[in-house]
């Protein structure tokens, strides 16, 4: 079905667009690769009365690394992402979860911006910034907002950016030392969103112990959700299967998935619990021997 | 009701058009300007029908406002090779029967092409999955994989020498 007609707007500036968002309100929704946008309007799910095309802001596509920090613009596809060259190669997590995002044609056309904005419950970038403790940088009418990933995904498909606000970039902390990150998740058919993924990031101290665990957890409730009193029971011991399998067996967990069409709530939680492990596993066995985790 | 005026190139040919600013590049492909080779599926972007390469890239034409074309090449499976004449991919989903129905083969055939610009020898499994976007209803893929492994081989023999280090 054709979607409803909208006044389209593409400007050339982020001075343009906030501008336009400004002056349009809720009646503006903002296109990026328009993986998400474009089926919503055409099933008419969404009819706004205004689109502002962002694809022509280039202050939105840059990457950057300082210091310790990894800052990518909004409008950084996914497919540059699972390539993984130049700053982006500092951040070895990026490429796993790209690479299972949607399809080649997806990655092709979409954003990270679009993605974390979007805040699919099940979707990977997500849960990539809140494992990362990423900071997202929004810009508005009052100039610029930096927004902890624990409070930017308020709801399923919402998002604390205000109206008139635009996601300008991500900055996403990249630990020093021995570091080392994974993705497992679970999807019914190739391409689909995850049932339920598991992302971990962990540190090892000198004696291969665990220093830092942070594992978050999508599909398994309406935001990306962090594992807080697991990470800190896994967090001091030996990395080996049999260990984290114990720790993540009998602790609560903070997700609170529902019955779908996809799965039960109890078997999201199953899997909650065996995604977690492999990827713990999985992670702490990529972090490198000695310090210098990240190529620089 | 919005409209603009793009320009963009389709197969080689610059084209100027009017178009809808809500209308997407799947519908003015094939109502406005006869592209019909590009197949209208799922409208989602999930089947992989309506693939055309955007700028030598894949994308889904159902989820591309046409707007997004202006300035843009857009090759479609006609695009591939001169008119008459068939892509040695097409040539190989012909000699292996990797098409039935043919609904799934535009685009399939377009997946490949971007695929193997960039993967001289692929092993099976990655066929399997740069093709895992495409949905065929018909052969299984098991024919569609071989057609595209025979076309590798041979846009890229193994050389002689290979393997002896």
């Amino acid at each position: 079905m054709p979607a409803a007609p909208f006044d389209y707007h593409a400007p050339a500036t982020l001075a343009d667009a906030l501008a336009l968002l400004g002056r349009l309100g809720d009646d503006a929704k903002v296109l990026a690769g328009g993986q998400s946008l474009v089926p919503l309007l055409t099933l008419r799910l969404v009819r706004p009365a205004a689109v502002v095309d962002i694809h022509g802001l280039d202050e939105l596509r840059g990457v950057r690394r300082d210091g310790a920090t990894l800052e990518i613009g909004a409008l950084v596809r996914h497919r540059a992402l699972e390539q993984g060259e130049g700053a982006l190669a500092s951040c070895p997590l990026l490429p796993e979860a790209a690479a299972l995002i949607g399809n080649v044609r997806v990655r092709t056309m979409g954003t990270i911006g679009g993605s974390l904005a979007h805040a699919d419950p099940a979707a990977e970038l997500p849960a990539v910034v809140r494992v990362l403790d990423g900071v997202l940088i929004a810009r508005g009418p009052e100039g610029e907002r930096a927004i902890p990933a624990s409070e930017f995904f308020t709801g399923l498909l919402s998002t604390s950016l205000r109206p008139g606000e635009l996601l300008a970039a991500v900055r996403l902390p990249l630990p020093a030392g021995r570091a080392g990150y994974a993705v497992e998740e679970f999807t019914r058919r190739a391409g689909d969103f995850a049932v339920v993924a598991a992302l971990a990031a962990v540190e090892l101290d000198g004696a291969g112990r665990t220093a830092r665990v942070r594992v978050a957890i999508a599909g398994a409730g309406p935001v990306p959700v962090r594992l807080a009193a697991i990470e800190r029971a896994l967090t001091g011991i030996e990395p080996a299967e049999p260990a984290v399998r114990a720790v993540v067996r009998d602790l609560r967990l903070e997700v609170e998935p529902d019955d779908d069409v996809h799965a039960s709530a109890d078997y999201r939680r199953h899997l909650t619990r065996v995604l977690t492990v492999r990827a713990v596993v999985r992670a702490a066995a990529r972090a490198p021997e000695g310090a210098g985790a990240w190529p620089s | 009701m919005a409209e603009l005026t793009i320009s963009f190139t389709l197969n080689g040919e610059r084209r100027e058009v009017r178009t809808a600013a809500h209308q997407t590049l799947l519908a003015l492909l094939r109502d406005e300007l006869g592209a019909i080779e590009v197949k209208d599926g799922c409208g989602e972007g999930v089947c992989g029908t309506c693939t055309v390469l955007l700028d030598g890239e894949p994308v889904s034409a159902c989820l591309l406002l046409a707007a997004r074309a202006a300035g843009r090449e857009v090759t479609t499976v006609r695009g591939l090779a001169p008119v008459g004449t068939l892509h040695p991919l097409q040539e190989a989903f012909v000699a292996h029967g990797a098409a039935q129905c043919g609904f799934c083969t535009p685009g399939m055939i377009l997946t490949a092409y971007a695929f193997l610009r960039n993967h001289r020898r692929p092993a099976r499994d990655d066929i399997r999955r740069a093709i895992s976007g495409n949905l065929c209803r018909c052969t299984g893929y098991a024919k569609i994989v071989d057609a595209i492994e025979a076309a590798a081989a041979e846009a890229a023999p193994a050389s002689p020498a290979a393997g002896r280090g």
